[in-house]
């Protein structure tokens, strides 16, 4: 570390930030690897989880045959969305969701006396390469759904898919970051944030119009994993929404991502201000 | 010895675990509000695939899933999902040592710890969890959503008896499992494929009656069956009279068969342990 602070130093501070993450990243990645058969583990039982929901949801589709009028190949595009997304914010954000460990140690004492921005250092913190089985589970199942759900591709639709993969991903690190802010009040790490973390995943496999009105408005405008995926996805598949959106709301809609990350980093902000140490 | 002072140490060790989990109230209260979001999300999916499918399409209704849902979610954590941290670390820290000095048999008092543990947390959040699914659904509006009571009397009987099996199931699962470890130290494995293994073999993921008919009747033979598909069918009246009794003596059998294969290995293990001093 002590030949690389001067190089550190030179270099602006935006692209010196960019550079320290990576440097981060590959630390981590170094320190996993030192353990190749955990991580392959690891790996299949990430890849494992995805595999048995899905089956249920092939399961369901299986003998029901559609739900809401959407059939599997396009229930699978929601599906495999929501996994790479989340995996993809899983494995980059993972020091975001092992975050109430710092604020209950004390840990974030320390994070607060470098001179670097706690986002950047917490983002740094952990990696969990191994979401890379859910990632690659994901694409898969994406990747099938595409192919099969009949999208009469153009221009236009391919750059709602590239927009739709990063919305998802940008809403849960906003997700995570917003889990984690909420622990400079409540310490501990409650398992009530599931419901936002990996109750948006469940929730967000499904087109928006399976829930009740009350449980939309919260996939819409409280938490919008519904926003992000269900209009995207319903204008790739050029299927008219029953809830009354023009089509080229879906274009519109993943801005809703970088919006809840916004307000996510916002609270983040009001929750550093607010932090006082636990002293252990 | 009379028998009641025999069994003393373990119904202490069962007393002190229960008072130990009870600490954690409000995080207990958290993951309560968790399993009923979870409990409605599913079966606002159900429900949305029961709408939109054919009538036919199966004879397990959706007036038997909602309760099999909500059992589910009631029961959670009387399931097998993860080792028992204190006795894993036990195991691979070599700690059990000090454990085989107490004049008790290691098995029983790691199978009375856990059941104790389990019940403990399954307790409180089964029983509020009967209120709003049972009383506060309904009041709300939500009537198809709510939970119904049992099948009947004899539903009610073999339905108590079969979610006591479950449970000593569940732990002599995780028995076998913390046995293996003196061979294979680490829990990772475990720890990751057990509870895909159990959510999916269960009916967590979706109810077992669900699934396509050939797997469905597969893994209604398997252990995992055991721990919750088989009582909450019973429940529901899904499962009735011969049939029932026959998933019973299922249940029985590899309850039996477990706890025989746990003790081996747990001798075993033991035979070859090395603990390192210090």
């Amino acid at each position: 570390m002590a030949a690389s602070r001067g190089t550190l130093r030179t270099v602006p501070m935006a692209s010196g930030a960019v550079w320290l993450y990576l440097r981060f990243a590959a630390t981590h990645f170094r320190a996993q690897m030192q353990y190749p058969g955990a991580l392959a583990l690891q790996i299949i039982g990430s890849a494992l989880f995805t595999a048995i929901e899905f089956a249920g949801v092939w399961a369901l589709l299986n003998r029901f045959g559609n739900v809401r009028g959407w059939e599997l190949a396009e229930v699978a595009v929601l599906y495999g969305l929501v996994m790479v997304g989340f995996s993809a914010a899983e494995a980059t954000g993972r020091g975001f969701d092992t975050f109430h460990r710092q604020v209950r140690g004390g840990g974030f004492d320390r994070v607060l006396l470098r001179p670097r921005h706690t986002v950047l250092q917490v983002a740094g913190a952990d990696f969990a390469f191994h979401r890379a089985g859910r990632w690659l589970h994901g694409a898969a199942i994406l990747v099938w759904g595409l192919c099969n759900a009949g999208i009469a591709w153009n221009p236009a639709r391919v750059i709602l898919l590239a927009e739709t993969i990063a919305g998802v991903t940008v809403l849960f690190l906003g997700v995570f970051v917003a889990v984690a802010a909420v622990t400079f009040w409540t310490v501990q790490s409650l398992e009530l944030f599931a419901i936002v973390s990996n109750g948006s995943v469940d929730a967000g496999s499904y087109p928006a119009t399976v829930y009740r009105r009350f449980m939309r408005h919260f996939l819409f405008y409280l938490v919008p994993i519904g926003t992000v995926t269900y209009f995207p996805v319903a204008a790739l598949l050029g299927r008219p929404d029953p809830l009354g959106t023009p089509p080229w709301f879906g274009w519109i809609a993943p801005a809703a991502a970088p919006l809840f990350l916004a307000a996510a980093l916002l609270l983040w902000r009001l929750g550093t201000r607010h932090y006082s140490s636990t002293g252990s | 010895m009379t028998l009641a002072l025999r069994l003393a140490p373990y119904r202490g060790v069962l007393r002190a675990r229960w008072r130990e989990t009870l600490q954690y109230r409000l995080a207990a209260l958290a993951g309560f509000g968790t399993q009923c979001y979870w409990g409605l999300l599913r079966l606002m999916i159900l429900a949305a695939f029961y709408q939109s499918g054919p009538a036919d399409a199966t004879d397990f209704s959706f007036a038997h899933a909602v309760p099999y849902v909500w059992l589910g979610q009631a029961l959670l954590s009387l399931f097998p999902f993860r080792l028992d941290a204190d006795l894993a670390d036990s195991v691979r820290t070599g700690s059990v040592a000090s454990e085989l000095l107490r004049p008790i048999d290691l098995y029983s008092y790691w199978f009375w710890r856990m059941a104790a543990w389990r019940l403990a947390q399954a307790a409180p959040r089964c029983l509020l969890m009967v209120v709003v699914a049972a009383v506060i659904l309904p009041l709300v509006g939500l009537d198809e959503w709510a939970l119904t009571g049992p099948a009947g009397g004899a539903a009610a009987g073999m339905y108590l008896l079969a979610t006591a099996l479950a449970l000593l199931l569940g732990v002599a699962v995780t028995a076998v499992l913390i046995s293996l470890m003196f061979w294979t130290v680490s829990s990772e494995g475990a720890r990751y494929i057990l509870p895909a293994i159990v959510w999916f073999g269960g009916g967590l993921v979706i109810p077992l009656p669900l699934l396509p008919d050939g797997l469905a009747a597969v893994l209604g033979y398997l252990p995992f069956a055991g721990l919750m598909d088989i009582p909450f069918r019973i429940y529901v009246g899904h499962l009735a009279g011969a049939e029932a009794l026959a998933r019973l003596a299922l249940q029985v059998g590899w309850l039996v068969l477990l706890v025989l294969l746990g003790r081996l290995l747990l001798a075993r293990g033991l035979r070859r342990v090395v603990i390192l001093g210090g």
